[in-house]
């Protein structure tokens, strides 16, 4: 690989690059393929052409309304729940290449085959166990030794077992924002989803239940998709394999993080990356 | 040289002393009114509390209407109007929710939501006794269910639809978007998120809005008036339990009946002077039973929003 | 290490999926259903009024209708005017706009612009409670406590009379005006009334010149709909106006209202089919429209002064 020395505008970002970062994507879980969304009359996603490498991290960065949630919602179909909303374009998913925004395919379908923790904990007003058997529930695992074994699964895959097995029945509302979140993950996870979305999961926690979530994120990758909005580049450089730039709902730049943040290709990213715009 | 409309501080002075002797005068009025209008409506009540005072007693509660105003007892009465409210109850809850949830989490913002929002409204604010003429050409005519509890029942039913419509669907609202997200992002229909997480919470309004609901039905005279209810009742409708097979029947849906409202206005009514100690009583009753639902109803909103905090 | 296992849902998946799929749209038929009860009612409500009213007018020509000035269709000469109940209402009602628009914006002021938040809050829910109140108890007030006491005001008042019931629906309208105006006050934004203070205006000046005017579709709102439900009363004038139909704007003598007279033929025995009954539903015919106007203008203003802010 091309070791290339970082532009002295850009050192200025504090970021702590490991070169053990694979260099070379894997295969695609996911292609967006020109893809287009419009609220009513609004155009907010023009043409987007991006690949979700499998079991590796995405991340989308950019300023605010850019389109990155935008985008990122569209892989679960969330944007459904509103009215007067169109897709078009495609985003084939791997293997069986479904279209997951098709108007033939159904959203339920793909929100059980695709994960997504949201920016705020929102874990139910149940207890943690049920919070995490809840999706269990939904695909019919009643059993109660099954559900016990794949929350418990869960929960280890969230890095909060130790944290909360004794704790199983109580609310999950009496956790901590950063214990919470976990929870959510786990309870994403639970289902095993093909591709896990993030959409700004540490922006309304401290840094230490920050650190504790990036470090999960790093660890999940082995055995998950991740696509992860935010909008705190440094965590993007922390935590993800590949970094795609946002710019009004175009994407601009799509690339190996480490080069996005040392040697960006386009003039919009650089500014971007030193802070000339937020 | 300008001509200054500048006024001096004196003159300031006594101004704004007038506008506060002004201001000062109106919070005297504000309260009189305020404190008379409660304080006539309490000595009211009161009155009628006294009046009827005599008649309190076992014997009241127990005793058929009679042409002896000493004897004359509301047990026709408040049996008759505790089974309508069942009725009632038992009807107006499950369509009012049923509607409150395709408005709140199922409808569309086209036209024929818009019709039915409107008409919920308009009903809101038709006179009772309209509903009344409603049910005697629809249930009692129509349906042939003549004059009847179950007549009764289905139109104070459809009178309280309304309140209970409104009250449930607020406490939809209060359940926030996020967990209707987490719901929906694990991949559940609309039922699912409505069922597992929505109604679970709003179980306390819903239960205020059918309290209240009740509450009004309860004091409901016009209409029953208009269906044709009597109130020279011996009798009490046949008991829905039965020592014989199928031990359940469904006889005393159809009998015919008065409730405590009625029995009310028909001793105000009569010119002899001895019933109205009894139209007091029954007065007082039917207060304390209404006060009683409305203070049991904001009792349970108040429990049902500390429970959850989100 | 790649996830080549294939991701397609496996048959029990997709038919549980199936399942779930289409229980939650019979379901959702059942619901549009409930809320489809609310429109039946109202087409209900309008077919039967206008259905028997048609049996009405065969007999009876509208002209005579609105025209004539007496009401006795059960008499042996009957006659179908009907005017007199339209009077009587039309009396009972101002009679008891007299007494809540003041009264009910008055204490809305007060409440909204000058009382402590304890005041306020304790006698907000007094209001809901009162609000509450079956209407044939204060039918009992009308009689037998308003009716003397003003006898002895007013020397040779009959037994029955519009003013007794008009005073008492006044007094019962007072907390709904009182509230609901309460309520458009509040929605007044702030700044609206700091740019007022700010100017040094005491707070009576403030509450007339800025708020009130502010906050006027709400109050009108409060009005028009308190009209409405004065226009729609039926118990206490059935126990205290008296139930003779008169020609009359006089509150100090006995007439009878819409809601009277459907009152009175109810509580005897008529034949289904005849005259009488049908002639109640004509009367509610006029009712339903009456109340409706008021509805329509007191919903659009509701409207407007929720958009307003």
């Amino acid at each position: 690989m091309n070791i290339v020395a970082p532009k002295p505008e850009t050192a200025s970002v504090a970021i702590s690059i490991e070169e053990r970062r694979p260099q070379r994507a894997n295969p695609p879980k996911a292609t967006a393929e020109s893809l287009d969304f419009w609220y009513g009359q609004n155009h907010a996603l023009k043409h987007i052409n991006l690949t979700i490498p499998e079991q590796q991290v995405t991340a989308l960065i950019g300023p605010s309304g850019c389109g990155k949630s935008t985008f990122l919602r569209c892989f679960n179909r969330m944007h459904d729940l509103q009215p007067d909303t169109r897709y078009g374009g495609a985003i084939h998913l791997r293997p069986d290449n479904v279209n997951l925004v098709g108007p033939e395919v159904d959203p339920i379908e793909v929100r059980m085959r695709i994960g997504m923790v949201f920016q705020k904990a929102n874990p139910f007003p149940k207890s943690v166990f049920e919070n995490v058997a809840y999706g269990l529930r939904l695909r019919g695992i009643r059993n109660r030794t099954d559900l016990a074994e794949r929350v418990e699964k869960a929960l280890r895959g969230a890095a909060i077992w130790d944290e909360v097995k004794d704790r199983l029945n109580d609310s999950a509302l009496a956790l901590s924002g950063g214990q919470m979140q976990r929870v959510c993950i786990a309870r994403a996870l639970a289902t095993d989803p093909e591709i896990l979305l993030f959409d700004e999961p540490t922006s309304a926690l401290d840094p230490i239940a920050t650190a504790k979530i990036e470090e999960l994120i790093t660890e999940l990758r082995t055995r998950v998709t991740i696509l992860i909005v935010t909008h705190n580049m440094q965590q993007a450089a922390r935590v993800s394999d590949f970094t795609a730039f946002m710019y009004l709902g175009e994407l601009v730049e799509v690339d190996v993080t480490s080069k996005i943040f040392t040697n960006p290709a386009k003039k919009a990213t650089e500014d971007y990356i030193t802070g000339r715009y937020g | 040289m300008a001509a200054t409309a500048e006024l001096t501080l004196a003159e300031i002075r006594k101004g704004l002393h007038w506008r506060k002797q002004l201001d000062k005068v109106f919070v005297i009025v504000g309260l009189l009114v305020l404190f008379s209008c409660l304080g006539l409506l309490a000595m009211l009540f009161l009155d009628l509390v006294h009046n009827g005072a005599e008649r309190f007693g076992w014997d009241f509660f127990v005793n058929f209407p009679s042409r002896k105003a000493e004897r004359a007892g509301i047990l026709s009465a408040w049996v008759g109007t505790t089974l309508i409210m069942f009725v009632t109850a038992l009807v107006s809850l499950p369509v009012g929710v049923a509607a409150a949830i395709y408005l709140e989490e199922y409808a569309a913002k086209n036209w024929l939501t818009g019709i039915i929002e409107i008409n919920v409204t308009n009903l809101a604010g038709v006179p009772s006794i309209v509903y009344g003429l409603l049910a005697l050409g629809l249930f009692v005519y129509t349906f042939g269910f003549g004059q009847s509890v179950l007549s009764a029942g289905l139109t104070l039913a459809l009178l309280i639809l309304p309140i209970v419509i409104v009250a449930t669907r607020e406490s939809l609202r209060a359940v926030p978007k996020a967990i209707r997200e987490a719901a929906y992002g694990l991949g559940a229909t609309r039922w699912e998120v409505t069922k597992d997480h929505v109604l679970p919470y709003s179980t306390g309004g819903i239960l205020t809005g059918l309290i209240l609901g009740l509450s009004r039905a309860i004091g409901e005279t016009a209409p029953l008036i208009t269906i044709g209810a009597l109130s020279f009742i011996a009798f009490l409708p046949p008991s829905p339990v039965s020592g014989e097979f199928p031990f359940l029947n469904f006889e005393w849906l159809k009998s015919e009946y008065t409730a405590m409202p009625i029995q009310m206005f028909n001793w105000v009514s009569r010119p002899d002077q001895a019933f109205q100690a009894n139209a007091a009583a029954a007065g007082a009753i039917l207060l304390a039973m209404t006060l009683l639902m409305n203070a049991v109803a904001i009792w349970i909103r108040y429990r049902f929003r500390k429970k959850i905090n989100w | 290490m790649s996830q080549a296992t294939s991701r397609q849902p496996q048959g029990g998946f997709a038919s549980r999926l199936r399942y779930r799929k289409n229980r939650d749209r019979a379901i959702e038929l059942v619901l549009l259903m409930a809320g489809l009860v609310a429109v039946f009612t109202t087409v209900a409500i309008v077919a039967i009024l206008v259905y028997e009213s048609s049996f009405f007018f065969s007999h009876v020509s509208i002209g005579d209708f609105l025209t004539d000035t007496m009401w006795t269709p059960l008499f042996s000469d009957p006659r179908y005017g009907i005017m007199p109940l339209v009077s009587g209402t039309l009396t009972v009602t101002f009679v008891a706009l007299l007494v809540a628009i003041p009264l009910g914006t008055i204490i809305a002021i007060y409440l909204s612009e000058f009382a402590t938040h304890r005041l306020r809050e304790t006698v907000k829910p007094i209001l809901e409670l009162l609000g509450a109140v079956p209407t044939v108890v204060y039918g009992y007030f009308a009689l037998l406590m308003v009716t003397p006491f003003l006898q002895k005001l007013i020397p040779g008042l009959p037994g029955f009379n519009m003013l007794s019931a008009g005073l008492v629906i006044g007094l019962m309208i007072v907390p709904y005006v009182a509230s609901v105006g309460e309520d458009a006050m509040r929605a007044v934004p702030r700044y609206m009334r700091e740019g007022s203070y700010a100017m040094g205006a005491t707070r009576l000046q403030t509450a007339l010149r800025v708020v009130v005017p502010g906050a006027f579709s709400g109050l009108a709102a409060a009005y028009i709909l308190g009209i409405s439900r004065a226009i729609g009363e039926t118990m206490v004038v059935a126990i205290a106006a008296g139930m003779q139909p008169t020609l009359t704007f006089n509150p100090t003598e006995p007439a009878a209202t819409i809601t009277a007279y459907i009152v009175q033929v109810s509580l005897g025995d008529l034949p289904h089919g005849s005259i009488g009954y049908q002639s109640i539903f004509a009367a509610g015919l006029v009712l339903m429209l009456m109340t409706l106007v008021f509805n329509v203008i007191g919903f659009f203003l509701t409207r407007r002064f929720r958009e307003a802010y």
